[in-house]
């Protein structure tokens, strides 16, 4: 009984390690016809919305133009990275390349995942679109990268400059504690402060923070004439503005600045009328004027009922790009060659004209200063000064 | 046991029947080398299922023979890879020494974190744990100037194998050098658990106060295994960043203890094989669920679980076990 | 300057939050011994319920909380009729595994019926902005917060410790076998306990969404939290998990006050140092086993 128990137990083991290899060795098969797009971005876990966005960005850009370019089908093949999990998008990018052949890399949501897959990228001459991400440093780790989204020095230096230009003298900072927020909290502090403002007090909250109370408490209790926050979009903005609201802040005197993240498109029906009147700086808002954005939002609403955000945008205007190269390099796609037509390269955005730059790879565009105002029965931030084509900081 | 036990002629007898290598586990290594050969574009993804093995390996020797139950294995996990991660950003690129240091490091940690582990039961242990392993997160995440936080620990540059093999694109040097590692603590662990030191482990699960009546000294052993288990799970956190190059701070995060805790289950518990298969099963079913539908694959996935706890108790091998039983009998039957 | 008893204030309103999403796991956990991890989808199920109730169907904040709660808890009964029932005498890790199952499909489903971004919720205005009381500014949401723990705790204990069905349920719990062998239906005092801990589960996700905000990944993003003040507390005791959730509360609050640098690890510090304290919880019982 008990030997022969364990054959079977055995043989059935070999058996899982078999078709371990089976279930890996389905390997997509390339067309000739056909240009595949890998996206490697956050479909699911607790960034999910960042996918999603990215994601329907890009499609929305496809229903508007069409899935041919250049006698070539583009076709997308979207892959889910579950969250901040670079080994998985390292993973997910080598088998893009190497199974299914694919001829462009996009997507990223998140730095690590963008950082992780930057020595693939430039070992396979893969050239990859970096739709969102947006620490300063990401372009510089492969020559194959490009950006058309934003980072965060390009969005939060602005915000310091108007803020003094606007009589603004003593902020606060708060910043969810980490990388970026750290990013974000240097960035306007050293703009700030070398015009003659002064950063009366620095708070970093924990990203796992449910409470704001007790920080709040504080920058009220120290009087300074506005706060400057950048924290993670979700439920942060949510839990922070709500506590600003119920301690009175705004009614001290105190003003709510930030960056465009935390006034996130997607949030303002969330927030209501807590949020009015705010002011942040981004790149993108889905209340911006343009026939562009017009079109993109009319592309975007048969895609997904949701409104689309500055992560939308990303995923859009990198099929723009993508398209772009497409066209100019006639389907024949060449990693060197789809590289020196991305340098360089112009788009109109709906969120304005865009630029990659050629030395850095990097995004050049205009910020806009918004406020939060009621438009329709919705909430969106409203654009009212601009600083144009801003190159990154960081570099 | 006691039925078995008194039909093989005395308890020697027994334990050597254990501890012989079945011809189906030499098969299952053997299968394991040849998916280097046959699946030559999918030896990535191999690696990752058997670092992601090894180290629910290393979880069942707490949880499935030691019966300690953990929500914060991948602190150790974690320590191994940001171990392994900043001395190859750090100019010491060779990956066996990196291996053994950060098998020593997490060692140490589970060392001073056992002792926190003597009282309480169940649900405290594991609360316990967990708080240890989100502190570790947070602390990994305000120490940025060292692990880069969030964005990753960069510039993991790690050395060719002995000097010879680069880890190169389709990760044929890293799935040898993950499947030759693991196989090697496999057979360390297998030994051990065969071994009188593995029955006094099981006794000790079983029943703590029995265990000591019979002079089982319960907290040396405790910190006997709870050091193992994280030398272990050191190492294949430093196999992770070896393969991948790169480290982000989610190797320490609750996600991957609770993933990880899942898989074991499905696998089986205390099987020893059980953290292998379901390891394999989970990540496999997740990426062919995933590439059918990148955004609602959970939804199938949780399916799929919810109706394992109602027909498959025992995981995947339990009920492998059961359905050879189950032929076994039927065919007893036949013949009589 | 804010004093002292506006911190305590503070850190009392927020351990009372703890213990509004908490509770029903307590219950849960703690009476029945399930290891119910998906105790944040019923929380879930009952902060977009509450969302619906608002927003599509246009009820007030106050009448949706009490249609909240017993939906919640009706529908729960489904879950423990086909799912639950047949574990409840199963090992702890395959409760886990039925757990994290139930939170994949949640998260899924809810992503896919409500999208993936946050949930809003308007709180009527008497609701909102704060009450000054003797010098000190405090939050009217967070006072209601307060007397709804208060009251849930009253009610609570009187159920627990003085009525027939509060018997039968310790009765239960304590001794399963004798409890049926002096005739009480064991199987429908589960259920009804079930149900109770579920729909307690609901009310709190629907009285958080206000602070917490609400996205699909909500069930896993607190579990942490519930477990926390329930195992903090001592399984199966109310009070204890009214104690445990206003320490860890005040604790964090005050910590994240006075010293802001080391907010992200006070509640996790606190939490190890008094399970080290009290390996049973502050007031559990010591398990006879």
């Amino acid at each position: 009984m008990k030997t022969a128990r364990h054959k079977r137990f055995g043989l059935a083991m070999a058996a899982c390690a078999l078709s371990l290899g089976l279930v890996c060795g389905q390997a997509g098969a390339a067309e000739s016809d056909t240009i595949k797009v890998g996206i490697i971005t956050e479909m699911s876990g607790p960034f999910a919305d960042f996918g999603r966005h990215i994601v329907n960005g890009a499609k929305a850009y496809m229903q508007q133009h069409g899935d041919t370019v250049a006698g070539k089908k583009v076709v997308l093949v979207i892959k889910d990275t579950t969250g901040p999990a670079p080994d998985v998008a390292k993973r997910l990018a080598q088998e893009l390349i190497v199974k299914d052949k694919v001829d462009f890399l996009a997507g990223f949501g998140l730095t690590p995942n963008a950082l992780a897959v930057a020595p693939i990228a430039t070992e396979a001459k893969m050239p990859t679109i970096i739709m969102n991400a947006a620490t300063s440093i990401i372009t510089s780790k492969s020559p194959y990268f490009a950006r058309v989204s934003l980072t965060l020095p390009q969005v939060t230096e602005p915000m310091a400059v108007w803020a003094y230009k606007n009589g603004y003298r003593q902020v606060y900072t708060l910043v969810a504690d980490y990388g970026p927020g750290h990013d974000a909290e240097a960035a306007f502090k050293k703009v700030f402060t070398k015009m003659g403002g002064q950063v009366v007090g620095e708070a970093r909250v924990p990203l796992k923070n449910p409470e704001f109370g007790p920080y709040i408490q504080r920058i009220k209790d120290s009087k300074p004439q506005a706060m400057f926050v950048f924290v993670t979009p979700g439920e942060m903005p949510i839990a922070l503005i709500k506590s600003y609201r119920e301690r009175g802040l705004a009614k001290a005197g105190i003003k709510l600045l930030s960056t465009g993240d935390v006034m996130e498109d997607g949030d303002q029906d969330a927030l209501g009328d807590n949020a009015l009147g705010m002011i942040s700086t981004h790149q993108y808002s889905a209340a911006h004027k343009s026939p562009e954005n017009a079109a993109f939002l009319a592309a975007y609403a048969k895609i997904d009922p949701l409104r689309p955000n500055f992560m939308s945008v990303g995923g859009y205007d990198g099929m723009a790009a993508i398209y772009n190269v497409i066209k100019q390099l006639n389907g024949k796609i060449d990693g060197d060659k789809a590289m020196a037509v991305l340098k360089g390269m112009k788009i109109n955005s709906p969120r304005g004209p865009i630029q990659i730059d050629a030395a850095t790879r990097d995004i050049v565009q205009n910020v806009y200063v918004r406020e939060v105002k009621k438009v329709g029965g919705h909430y969106y931030n409203v654009e009212f000064e601009t600083f144009k084509a801003l190159r990154d900081p960081g570099k | 046991m006691s039925e078995k036990l008194s039909r093989a002629s005395n308890h020697l007898t027994f334990l050597r029947t254990l501890e012989r290598w079945k011809p189906a586990e030499i098969v299952f290594w053997v299968a394991l080398v040849a998916v280097q050969f046959v699946f030559p574009t999918s030896l990535v993804f191999a690696s990752q299922i058997l670092i992601t093995g090894l180290f629910a390996l290393s979880l069942d020797m707490l949880l499935g023979y030691a019966g300690i139950v953990t929500l914060g294995h991948a602190a150790f996990f974690g320590i191994g890879a940001y171990t392994a991660g900043l001395l190859a950003a750090h100019g010491w690129q060779d990956p066996l020494l990196g291996l053994v240091v950060a098998g020593a490091a997490a060692g140490i940690a589970g060392y001073l974190s056992s002792f926190l582990l003597s009282r309480g039961g169940d649900l405290t242990r594991l609360m316990i744990t967990l708080g240890i392993g989100l502190l570790l997160f947070e602390v990994a995440n305000s120490a940025a100037s060292i692990t880069g936080g969030v964005d990753g620990l960069q510039g993991v540059a790690v050395g060719k194998l002995l000097g010879l093999f680069a880890f190169d694109l389709y990760g044929k040097t890293a799935y040898a050098y993950v499947l030759v590692v693991s196989f090697l603590l496999f057979a360390f662990v297998r030994s051990m658990m065969h071994s009188p030191y593995g029955l006094a482990l099981r006794s000790m699960r079983e029943n703590q106060v029995r265990a000591l009546a019979v002079g089982i000294p319960i907290n040396a052993v405790l910190t006997n295994i709870y050091t193992l288990a994280a030398v272990i799970a050191g190492i294949a956190g430093a196999l992770l960043t070896q393969t991948t190059q790169f480290v982000g701070i989610d190797v320490l995060s609750f996600q991957r203890s609770a993933d990880l805790l899942v898989m074991l289950i499905i696998g089986g518990t205390a099987t020893l094989y059980g953290g292998f298969v379901g390891a394999a099963a989970f990540m496999m079913v997740q990426d062919r669920l995933s590439n059918l539908n990148p955004q609602y694959w959970q939804f199938f996935l949780g399916v799929l679980l919810i109706v394992m706890t109602l027909y498959l108790r025992g995981g995947l091998l339990g009920g492998l076990g059961r359905l050879a039983a189950l032929c076994k009998r039927r065919r007893d039957k036949e013949r009589s | 300057m804010h004093s002292l008893l506006g911190v305590l204030f503070d850190g009392l309103a927020y351990g009372s939050l703890l213990f509004v999403i908490s509770v029903g796991l307590s219950i849960t956990l703690g009476l029945m011994g399930f290891n119910n991890l998906a105790h944040g989808v019923f929380a879930m199920a009952g902060g977009y319920l509450l969302v619906t109730l608002m927003g599509a169907a246009g009820l007030g904040f106050l009448p949706a909380l009490p249609i909240v709660f017993c939906a919640v808890a009706l529908g729960s009964l489904v879950l423990e009729r086909t799912l639950y029932r047949p574990l409840y005498k199963s090992t702890p890790l395959i409760q886990v595994l039925l757990s994290v199952g139930i939170i994949f499909v949640a998260t899924a489903g809810a992503n896919f019926m409500f999208g993936s971004g946050q949930q809003p919720v308007v709180i009527p205005e008497w609701l909102g902005g704060q009450l000054s009381f003797l010098g000190l500014d405090l939050s009217r949401y967070r006072l209601f917060l307060m007397a709804i723990v208060a009251a849930i705790t009253a009610g609570l204990v009187f159920g627990l410790e003085r009525t027939r069905f509060g018997a039968k349920i310790r009765a239960s719990v304590d001794n399963q076998r004798m409890a049926e062998s002096m005739g009480i239906r064991v199987d429908r005092v589960f259920q009804l306990t079930f149900a109770l801990g579920s729909g307690l589960a609901g009310l709190g996700g629907a009285l958080g969404v206000d602070v917490l905000g609400l996205d699909p990944s909500f069930a896993v993003k607190y579990l942490v939290y519930f477990l926390l003040v329930v195992v903090v507390g001592g399984p199966g005791s109310v009070f204890g998990t009214l104690l445990a959730a206003l320490l860890l509360g005040v604790a964090d609050v005050a910590g994240k006050y006075y010293v802001p640098q080391f907010g992200a690890f006070i509640i996790y510090a606190a939490m190890i140092i008094l399970l080290l304290l009290f390996p049973h919880g502050l007031l559990g019982r010591r398990k006879s086993k």
